[in-house]
């Protein structure tokens, strides 16, 4: 520590170039962070595209540690950091605790649900998306026996599957859904293996269609179900082109579009609470040339009719953060 | 050979450890093309110069007391308990339902209250390995790490299931009633307007892992039980024909040792979140190994190895707000330092005892 010291004293001529210029944005990563090819990686990718698209430059961490949450809005509001985008649901309780001594600042929570003057908090609706996503399932499998895999057994996790269940019951209400977890830690978020090891259970099973919401874990589903001949979906981003043509769809949320939308919008950000759900194209489901040759007509009927009705309000799809309970799944 | 004395055993030995360390440290930074003194230069200005960066630093390092004497408490018996995290993460639910449940009038008599809960489940975690241990055999290093795993379990099903408030989709239980808030720093220390240890998570808890280092050394160096503790841990046939009872011991320095890693949430969980969250411990039950092994399973060794670890890791923290380095390098910085300090640690001892050896001769010639 002494030496330590000693060998930092000697280097505290050289000026220090951490202190950021004023007024460029911030980005905070949550633990998983922000190469989890889902969440936090598809914020990640809003951030770079706005700046390309700008030239402009952001400030960001990737946390490591409960006590950093608090730490990290602290430091880069002090800095000037503005504004401050946040993924994750964990960082609405210190959110919560600085921003009232930062007015000035304005900061984005994204998945939380903060109500303060100065933060825009986002949301998304999962449940319908993941609803579309179910109704795609039901229709491509041929057993009646589909799978989810999710990453920890939390309420956001089971917001999903919820709404996946409802889909595939709309279309096929004999059918099954199993549903697994990956695990009680945070690896489980990040655990390949493990994810592979519950597609090849649920194969058995009977499953034709599994449905990974379990961040990177899920790259390991999508290649174990393609390897076994089976149907995968994706989440978060854009999936489909892990594995072309084996890849059923992915449940996008577009949290790239939040992020850059934040950005570029920068000081002059509109806060409040902003729910981007189907209508408005914040969640749904993925189709492109990837997935194109295994989508059949019935299909995109399907998923076109499930879509309008949810927009018109005729289908209300349960939202398990609501009801704390799901009429079509047990957990 | 061991005729090294005490200071260089102590001091010079570490250091040099860590000297090594850094180097290499700064040679993987110059490696991914970023400047390895502006990065320490960072690390030190974040950590040690501000009066906030001071802070964080003893409040990791008030974890890493707590988990490092948990270690050596243990180690003292050659039990080597890597269950540090675990037993943390259930201290943590006798911490919230502590808080959660009984009207405490006021801190004071919480944090008394919050201790006793932390140590009684923490200790009651590290029991049945324990006494499989004692009893069965089976290996104290085995079961203990798969008890992480179950505690994470737990803790999982406590937080979704029991303890999270009706609404609400954070996997934590509700938040603490303001009577049982911990001063921090900020309010022990800082005069009025000043932003001195502002939004620092350092608290009171800091005190109590002075204290436990105190509790730690009456008990291993100037009690019957220490004696029994060490000489079991020395020799388990020798305490045997001594009278001492292996079950005996084997159980108590368990316990004492999961009580101590379970205190550890009183710092994390009433100090610093004020309520319980799944993620509460996030390795400080492993980094309290090093800080043991580091410190030489003695309180102080123990107090300046945790100062070191809680310097790292803020430093680290303030690396990764400032620079593009990646958190996997900090990590890799923070295991060099474990690697030359613990793993290696006769690399340096073995030339140095050489050394004095000779020096010696010279003297007595």
């Amino acid at each position: 520590m002494t030496l330590m010291k000693t060998l930092m004293g000697a280097a505290a001529a050289i000026a220090m170039t951490a202190g950021a210029a004023a007024a460029e944005p911030a980005v905070i990563f949550d633990l998983g962070g922000k190469f989890d090819k889902s969440f936090n990686e598809a914020g990640y990718n809003g951030a770079q595209r706005w700046a390309e698209e700008t030239g402009g430059k952001y400030l960001e961490i990737e946390l490591q540690s409960e006590a950093q949450r608090e730490q990290a809005l602290r430091r880069f509001a002090e800095a000037g950091a503005n504004p401050i985008v946040t993924m994750g649901f964990a960082m609405t309780t210190p959110i919560e605790t600085v921003a009232p001594d930062y007015p000035d600042t304005k900061f984005v929570n994204i998945d939380g649900w903060a109500n303060l003057p100065n933060v825009l908090t986002i949301s998304f609706a999962e449940h319908e998306g993941s609803y579309l996503a179910g109704v795609m399932a039901a229709e491509a499998s041929e057993s009646g026996t589909v799978g989810f895999i999710g990453g920890m057994d939390i309420p956001l996790i089971r917001k999903f599957a919820c709404g996946y269940a409802q889909g595939v019951k709309s279309v096929n209400p004999d059918a099954t859904v199993i549903s697994n977890m990956t695990g009680s830690t945070p690896e489980a978020w990040n655990d390949p293996v493990k994810g592979g090891e519950l597609t090849k259970a649920q194969i058995s099973g009977g499953a034709d269609v599994i449905f990974a919401a379990a961040g990177g874990t899920g790259v390991g589903v999508l290649q174990v179900a393609a390897d076994e001949g089976i149907l995968s979906i994706g989440v978060d981003s854009n999936q489909n082109h892990l594995h072309p043509g084996k890849v059923l769809t992915s449940m996008l949320k577009r949290v790239d579009v939040a992020v850059y939308n934040a950005l570029t919008a920068g000081a002059d950000l509109e806060t409040g609470f902003k729910n981007l759900n189907l209508a408005a194209e914040g969640v749904g489901v993925a189709m492109d040339d990837n997935n194109a040759p295994i989508v059949t007509a019935e299909m995109t009927a399907a998923v076109d009719a499930a879509s309008a009705a949810i927009i018109a309000g005729d289908v209300v799809v349960e939202n398990y953060a609501d009801a704390e309970a799901c009429s079509v799944l047990d957990f | 050979m061991g005729k090294m004395p005490l200071w260089a055993d102590a001091l010079l030995v570490p250091l040099l450890s860590l000297a090594l360390a850094a180097f290499f440290s700064a040679l993987v930074i110059l490696g991914i093309g970023e400047n390895p003194i502006e990065a320490f230069n960072l690390m030190v200005d974040g950590a040690l110069k501000r009066s906030a960066g001071w802070g964080y630093t003893l409040y990791y390092t008030t974890n890493y007391i707590f988990t490092g004497l948990a270690v050596a408490v243990a180690f003292h018996a050659r039990l080597f308990n890597i269950g540090g995290e675990g037993q943390a993460m259930i201290g943590g639910v006798g911490v919230a339902l502590v808080c959660l449940y009984i009207p405490w009038p006021h801190w004071s008599l919480a944090i008394v209250g919050a201790s006793t809960g932390a140590a009684l489940f923490g200790a009651a975690w590290a029991f049945i390995p324990a006494y499989l241990q004692a009893k069965r055999g089976s290996h104290v290093v085995i079961t203990t790490i798969m008890f992480n795993y179950i505690a994470f379990s737990v803790l999982g099903y406590l937080l979704v299931e029991v303890l999270r408030p009706t609404g609400s989709m954070d996997t934590a239980s509700a938040a603490f009633p303001e009577a049982v808030h911990l001063p921090n720093f900020h309010e022990m220390f800082a005069p009025e307007g000043s932003r001195m240890f502002r939004g620092a998570p350092a608290n009171v808890t800091f005190f109590l892992a002075l204290l436990a280092c105190v509790f730690v050394w009456l008990l291993i160096w100037r009690t019957r039980l220490g004696y029994d503790i060490r000489s079991f841990g020395k020799s388990e046939t020798a305490a045997k024909y001594a009278g001492i009872s292996p079950l005996r011991i084997t159980v108590v320095a368990m316990l004492l040792s999961g009580a101590l890693a379970g205190m550890m949430s009183v710092n994390t969980t009433m100090g610093e979140t004020e309520r319980l969250i799944l993620n509460s411990t996030e390795g400080a039950g492993f980094v309290g190994i090093a800080v043991a092994l580091m410190g030489r399973n003695h309180p102080i060794g123990i107090l300046m190895a945790a100062l070191l670890f809680g310097f790292l890791a803020q430093g680290g923290a303030e690396l990764a707000l400032w620079t593009s380095i990646p958190r996997e390098l900090i990590t890799v910085i923070q295991a060099l330092v474990i690697l030359f300090t613990g793993a290696l640690d006769n690399m340096v001892r073995m030339p140095l005892e050489r050394l004095f050896l000779i020096i010696g001769k010279k003297e007595a010639s």
